[in-house]
């Protein structure tokens, strides 16, 4: 129990820390807000009058503290650009990023699993080189080149799925998924790539251990051994890689969207940059921080149910 | 494979012909690379809103027609006073707000007052600082008084950001625009898209598209796959780098116009050395402006010599001036003791036309002898040291206000250019109606501009324009930055 106790504490001081440092960063960077909104005409006494409307010109200290302290409440405060609650701009974006993410995620492991067993079982073959070969043109591709051509060949040529753009979850289950699919298959090459390489070098090792040769030995097939004995071992670099692939995915959704224009968290962050609608990247962020420390505390415990020698270890 | 595709296309184009045969289309998807922050068109300076709102839901006493001419709006005619001060507007009758509430001479003595307030937020609240009051004559007629006759009121008033709105929905026309246009709002889906809907009670001539949406694609690269596949009809404003994809495919028109966007290389004129008139005329004479042209704006774009579009009527062409002449350019510096030459910082903000057009003008004054460091910033960073701390040597700008040569007459702008014969010039400007005369001494401005080599004159930023061959009545122009799509319709 420490164990996972020591990860929730740690998973809280660096909430913590990650608030500071969004909030000191987007300070730093240059660019007002008001002035973004009223352009190159507006007299100064006129940006000024907007800074206080929009509560810019409160000291910095009780800006983070009024900020900080309305994420703990879960209010995440209101855009200045849009003027509506930052929450109101998160609950529209979410479920296109949400879903868009998890089939990527899903995809990218569907992928990469079997890739990475069929690889390490058949290590220096040809079917290895193949794989592998496709793997390394896989990582080197850039996502949004490989998004495009995409969609030269599905929405251009084939007219199978629209070229960009999301119709909205109410305009059925369907066209909604269609629109998602080019961008998540963009998404997911990229990073099963990474995920079968470093699943079958983390098969091979394990295929190299004693045990394995003493499972061969009392009889066991040899797909059993691989299914039961070599890939559950092999996990927990697979699961860790998973981890930090959901935070690659997050950023990589910022540059699918805006090549798909789909109206998600990415493209909302983006934007918010441009425009320095600090209040709207800052809860955003911090969104997203938390997104990326929930999903490796989730793989921190999968360890532990993974190796049972973690579940106790001070 | 290629059998479905057969069938695949015989059904796409049997269902084409089976409604084509019905009616002419009535909708039209448009696609623009910037989402509006918000729908008030008085409450912001991003072109985004007028791009969508202009004309379609809000309409002005005046407005800006395709070709930049002052046009009646909602008022259908005004007099003028002796003096010039005052402006009599007789208003249409019978215009309904798309609330359902009347629209009268209270709504305009309403809008004017708020935009003007001391409290307004109004990006372009110089447009109504002459207005000294707005008085109702009766419900269809107002009267607006100046405090000095001022030669523009008319064409400001056609401006997007004074527009007419109601006390009751003003407030909540970010979010909800509630105008008097051919069009009305209908809904926004943020980050996605924004749709319009013909309006029932329009005062005006019926319009002939039935439902506009806009859909916002911000890569330029996304464009064309999108125009391909038939998801968006219409890129009024598209990227001149991806046109050689589509100019030679017969589905799409291509069409270059002109916008108000004068294209120059800003000067800071108080900074050493380029306080002295003779480094910046040899800046002037060491840019090739074709060359710039052709490399920041695919070869598109109209060479300009002052600050003034050529398509406006009171253009004078000083293109002449300062031609190409690297050698001419090397004795002037040398004249100001600069023969040895002297480094600078090329601030360079996020469009291709600067930032492509930077490199080649940071190569233009290498040969010269002027060596820049190329410094890309994005918006908010121009804006706040370039634009509001004058922190910054050359930077390469499109100004796209349309009729804004007064900037270099301003106070602090950004230029720290101070000419009290100019300044002279644009006061005398401002008394002016009289067509003749104003013509006269803007062609005084844009001379004394170009003599003073200000700032380096590049190009007009040119608009274009790329959409479905059986669309018609998109402006070509772009006077001010708007889609009218009210004389927009689908042939055949």
């Amino acid at each position: 129990m420490t164990y996972l106790l020591k990860r929730l504490i740690i998973a809280a001081v660096t909430l913590v820390l990650a608030s500071m440092v969004v909030f000191a960063v987007m300070e730093i960077l240059p660019g007002d807000p008001a002035r973004l909104m009223l352009g190159f005409n507006a007299s100064t006494d006129q940006v000024e009058l907007l800074r206080n409307q929009m509560g810019l010109n409160a000291p910095l200290v009780l800006r983070y503290l009024h900020w900080a302290g309305g994420l703990l409440s879960l209010d995440f405060g209101r855009s200045y650009t849009y003027s509506v609650p930052v929450i109101d701009l998160v609950r529209e974006r979410v479920v296109v990023s949400l879903p868009l993410a998890l089939i990527a995620l899903a995809l990218s492991t569907a992928i990469a699993i079997p890739v990475g067993l069929f690889s390490a079982s058949r290590q220096g073959r040809a079917g290895d080189t193949l794989a592998m070969g496709a793997a390394q043109l896989g990582v080197a591709v850039p996502n949004f080149w490989f998004a495009l051509m995409l969609i030269y060949l599905f929405a251009v040529w084939l007219r199978l799925v629209p070229a960009g753009g999301f119709p909205g979850w109410s305009a059925g289950i369907w066209p909604a998924v269609k629109s998602l699919l080019l961008p998540a298959v963009a998404l997911a090459l990229p990073q099963a790539a990474i995920l079968a390489r470093v699943a079958r070098s983390a098969l091979i090792e394990v295929l190299n251990e004693d045990y394995i040769r003493t499972a061969r030995a009392k009889g066991l097939p040899y797909r059993a051994v691989l299914w039961r004995h070599a890939l559950r071992n092999a996990m927990i670099p697979v699961l860790t890689i998973l981890g930090l692939q959901f935070a690659f995915l997050l950023a990589g959704t910022i540059i699918i969207e805006n090549v798909f224009y789909l109206p998600g968290l990415g493209r909302l962050v983006f934007q918010a940059i441009t425009q320095r609608d600090l209040i709207v990247v800052e809860s955003v962020v911090m969104l997203l921080v938390a997104a990326v420390i929930a999903v490796n505390l989730l793989v921190d415990f999968s360890y532990a149910v993974v190796d049972p020698r973690l579940r106790g270890r001070q | 494979m290629k059998l479905w595709k057969t069938i695949l296309a015989t059904a796409v184009l049997s269902f084409a012909a089976a409604t084509s045969a019905f009616a002419a289309r009535t909708d039209l998807v448009i696609g623009i690379p910037l989402e509006p922050p918000h729908l008030d068109p008085t409450a912001g300076a991003a072109a985004a809103i007028d791009e969508v709102l202009y004309a379609n839901v809000f309409e002005g006493l005046t407005r800006i027609g395709p070709n930049g001419e002052v046009l009646p709006d909602l008022a259908e005619s005004w007099t003028i006073s002796d003096d010039g001060k005052t402006y009599t507007f007789k208003l249409h009758t019978g215009v309904k707000f798309h609330d359902g509430s009347d629209f009268g001479a209270d709504d305009v003595k309403f809008s004017l007052d708020r935009a003007r307030a001391d409290n307004s937020v109004n990006a372009q609240k110089g447009l109504f600082a002459q207005i000294d009051k707005v008085d109702v004559v009766d419900p269809a007629t107002v009267k607006v008084t100046l405090k000095n006759p001022q030669g523009s009121f008319l064409y400001n008033m056609g401006w997007g950001d004074a527009v007419m709105v109601s006390p009751k929905s003003a407030d909540a026309n970010k979010e909800k625009p509630i105008g008097t246009g051919p069009f009305k709002f209908q809904n926004w889906a943020k980050g996605s898209s924004i749709t319009l809907v013909k309006s029932d009670n329009y005062w005006g001539a019926s319009v002939a598209l039935d439902k506009v949406e806009f859909r916002i694609v911000p890569d330029a690269a996304a464009a064309v796959p999108a125009l391909l596949s038939g998801d968006i009809q219409a890129f009024p404003f598209f990227d001149p780098d991806s046109v050689s994809q589509v100019k030679d495919d017969p589905r799409f028109k291509v069409v270059i116009g002109s916008t108000e966007g004068e294209t120059i290389l800003s000067i800071n004129n108080k900074k050493p050395p380029f306080d002295k008139l003779q480094v910046r005329q040899a800046i002037s004479y060491a840019l090739d402006r074709k060359a710039i042209i052709d490399g920041a704006s695919a070869g598109l774009g109209v060479p300009i010599g002052s600050h003034m579009s050529p398509a406006n009527k009171d253009y004078v062409d000083l293109t002449g001036l300062y031609p190409h002449n690297v050698d001419k350019a090397k004795e002037l510096l040398k004249e100001a003791g600069l023969e040895n030459g002297f480094k600078a910082t090329l601030k360079l903000p996020p469009p291709s036309y600067a930032r492509l057009g930077g490199e080649i003008i940071a190569s233009e004054l290498r040969d010269v002898g002027i060596d820049l460091e190329i410094v890309p910033v994005e918006w908010a960073q121009w804006l706040d040291q370039v634009f509001t701390k004058k922190d910054y040597d050359l930077t390469i700008v499109s100004h796209t206000e349309p009729n804004d040569i007064d900037i270099y007459s301003r106070k602090d702008y950004y230029f720290n250019y101070a000419n009290p014969a100019f300044n002279a010039i644009i006061d005398k400007l401002n008394l002016t109606s009289d067509e003749a005369k104003r013509k006269e001494l803007l062609g005084e401005a844009q001379k004394i501009l170009a003599d003073d080599a200000v700032v380096g004159f590049l190009y007009e930023l040119p608009k274009v324009g790329v959409w479905d061959a059986k669309l018609q009545g998109l402006w070509e122009n772009a006077p001010i930055q708007a889609n009218d799509l009210t004389k927009v319709k689908w042939t055949d």
